[in-house]
């Protein structure tokens, strides 16, 4: 099958660190792909590179075949790549509603002057924007919560509310920064019950960091274990685990510790 | 935003409200029921909740913080009084006055572009200084344009802003900003105030974003500036100065950010204090920065800093009705 995502060579350098160097992986449709790594092994960097945020000294991301050199976050982000953050950015002073609205914005077609003079498709459009936001908080278990400031939800559902927004973008990747950072152990199981859900409610292709091992471990179909920036090991969870450079590198020499 | 979410009024009743307000100052001008002072004050008020309001866009909405609305007041001014006095003065004012008004805001707004793209590499105090820069240009630009009077100034402009006419566009703009925050535009200004990473995440162009505020506040201020033109009948640069912009600002910041209610609410006291302190003098200048300071001290987004009145909200923004289970 053709990749979804195809990360060609990708150096990044700020001014004298180099974060990321060579990196290549390819993203499969309908994998969760895991991207793995210690502290500052250049994994978000890696995320913000291919949604648009930094442009890489050198390399290409393909999305569909497609190079998205140059292309504006907004862009990207249109056209079908979706994100979370690290420490969750939501618009904490806006509904639940208006969060997840903004994204769903992004399909919605009406010019400027006619938004100001309400036209009637405006208007309609607006009407079917909340509709189909209020759907996805129903699916996402926030839909009581849709008329409440962002910031006031507690830590999970803010975290819930950021997969939702992204998903009203209808991406075809969703990239996760560590969805079960701050998490425990059963939050976390659950939390694999819910990526699952993700899935294959919207057949979503996926990529996400984590430092959860147990998570990645379980969840992933494909691995990539980074260190320093560079890919040290690709594979199933059988194989990364297996692989020494890994052990050696990050597992550690004891098998099955983080 | 946290909204007042009470219940939206019965229907028709804003507008009932609307008709009836529009409909009194057609009498009260056509009467003369109320004498010029009074006049004078209901136009400045109107006025100044146009500014207020537009921008309110800028430093509310998107957040950012512009000191240059009295420059798009001054295009607008002196591109009506062009309009009106030199190029349509034929005209019958009943097409003719429009037509200098809404010219008046498309200078400013085509000038609110420029400066809309330069929001795109600067923010903050940085952007804060370039709109004082352009300030600074509009007014020393104006003073050294021969044809406009240079620094004795315009004179000689129709008194043709009328309490029905200022009551129209007050309306038409808080009506026209209204559905624009209401709207993807609107929801897209306020996410490049919120976080504007996330933001671009999201799809928001924020570029684009940036320029639709920019724009639409310019040239509502450009449009302020041709009614408060025909009202003094006289303009010369140095009324556009940072003390101009300075009082809208005191106004957005009095009644509160990113509100149309606020707007209304500061531009209301505003106008009001500023004339009941008129006897004071010097001591008026003290009072109101210090009205000011002490609204930052324990209310740092304004009254009404981030909320609405629910009768301003679009009816399909509220919950729909639920039967119970």
């Amino acid at each position: 099958m053709k990749p979804l995502l195809e990360v060609r060579d990708v150096t990044m350098r700020f001014g004298g660190l180099l974060a990321v160097s060579d990196l290549s992986f390819e993203v499969t449709p309908g994998h969760a792909h895991g991207i793995i790594g210690p502290n500052g092994a250049g994994k978000t960097t890696a995320f913000n590179i291919i949604t648009g945020i930094y442009a890489p000294t050198a390399g290409d991301v393909l999305f569909r075949g497609e190079s998205l050199a140059g292309q504006r976050p907004s862009n990207i982000a249109r056209r079908g790549i979706a994100r979370t953050f690290q420490n969750i950015r939501l618009f904490r002073d806006l509904t639940v509603l208006d969060n997840v609205r903004i994204a769903s914005d992004a399909h919605a077609r009406y010019a400027l002057p006619g938004a100001m003079v309400q036209l009637p498709a405006a208007r309609r459009a607006e009407q079917e924007t909340i509709t189909r936001c209020l759907d996805l908080l129903e699916k996402f278990g926030l839909g009581d919560a849709a008329y409440e400031r962002a910031g006031d939800l507690s830590y999970g559902s803010q975290r819930r509310l950021e997969i939702a927004r992204a998903m009203a973008l209808q991406p075809a990747l969703l990239l996760l920064d560590e969805p079960a950072a701050g998490m425990n152990s059963a939050e976390t199981l659950k939390l694999v019950e819910f990526l699952g859900w993700l899935r294959d409610h919207f057949s979503v292709t996926m990529l996400l960091i984590e430092h959860h091992m147990q998570l990645v471990m379980t969840f992933c179909d494909r691995i990539t274990v980074l260190d320093f920036g560079k890919t040290i090991a690709e594979g199933t969870a059988a194989e990364v685990r297996s692989n020494p450079k890994v052990i050696e590198a990050y597992l550690g020499p004891e098998d099955g510790h983080e | 935003m946290t909204r007042w979410f009470r219940q939206p009024p019965p229907r028709g009743v804003l507008l009932t409200l609307l008709a009836a307000g529009l409909a009194a100052c057609f009498v009260i001008e056509q009467f003369g029921l109320v004498d010029d002072y009074v006049r004078f004050v209901l136009i400045t008020l109107g006025i100044n909740i146009i500014l207020c309001v537009s921008l309110n866009l800028v430093n509310g909405w998107m957040g950012e913080f512009s000191v240059g609305h009295a420059g798009f007041m001054a295009l607008g001014a002196y591109l009506s009084a062009c309009v009106s006095v030199k190029w349509l003065a034929w005209g019958d004012p009943l097409w003719m006055f429009p037509l200098a008004v809404i010219g008046g805001g498309l200078l400013a707004g085509a000038v609110g572009f420029l400066l809309g793209l330069l929001s795109f590499k600067t923010r903050g105090d940085y952007l804060a200084i370039i709109t004082l820069a352009f300030l600074m240009i509009v007014k020393s630009g104006l003073e050294n344009i021969p044809y406009v009077g240079g620094a004795r100034g315009f004179l000689g402009i129709g008194n043709q802003t009328t309490l029905l006419s200022t009551a129209i566009w007050t309306v038409l703009t808080l009506w026209a900003i209204r559905n624009l925050v209401y709207s993807r535009f609107g929801r897209g200004i306020v996410a490049v105030r919120e976080d504007e990473i996330a933001a671009n995440a999201m799809g928001v162009d924020t570029r684009k974003a940036k320029l639709a505020a920019f724009v639409v506040s310019s040239f509502f201020g450009g449009v302020a500036g041709a009614l408060f033109a025909h009202q003094l009948q006289f303009i010369n640069p140095s009324v556009f100065d940072l003390v101009k912009s300075t009082e809208i600002l005191v106004m957005v910041y009095l009644g509160g950010v990113g509100s149309l209610a606020g707007s209304i609410l500061g531009a209301t006291a505003f106008t009001f204090l500023s004339q009941a302190l008129q006897p004071l003098g010097t001591w008026r200048m003290v009072i109101l920065p210090l009205l000011l300071v002490l609204l930052m001290i324990f209310r740092p987004r304004g009254i009404m800093g981030m909320r609405e009145f629910s009768w301003f909200v679009p009816r399909r923004e509220f919950p729909a009705k639920e039967e119970k289970k």
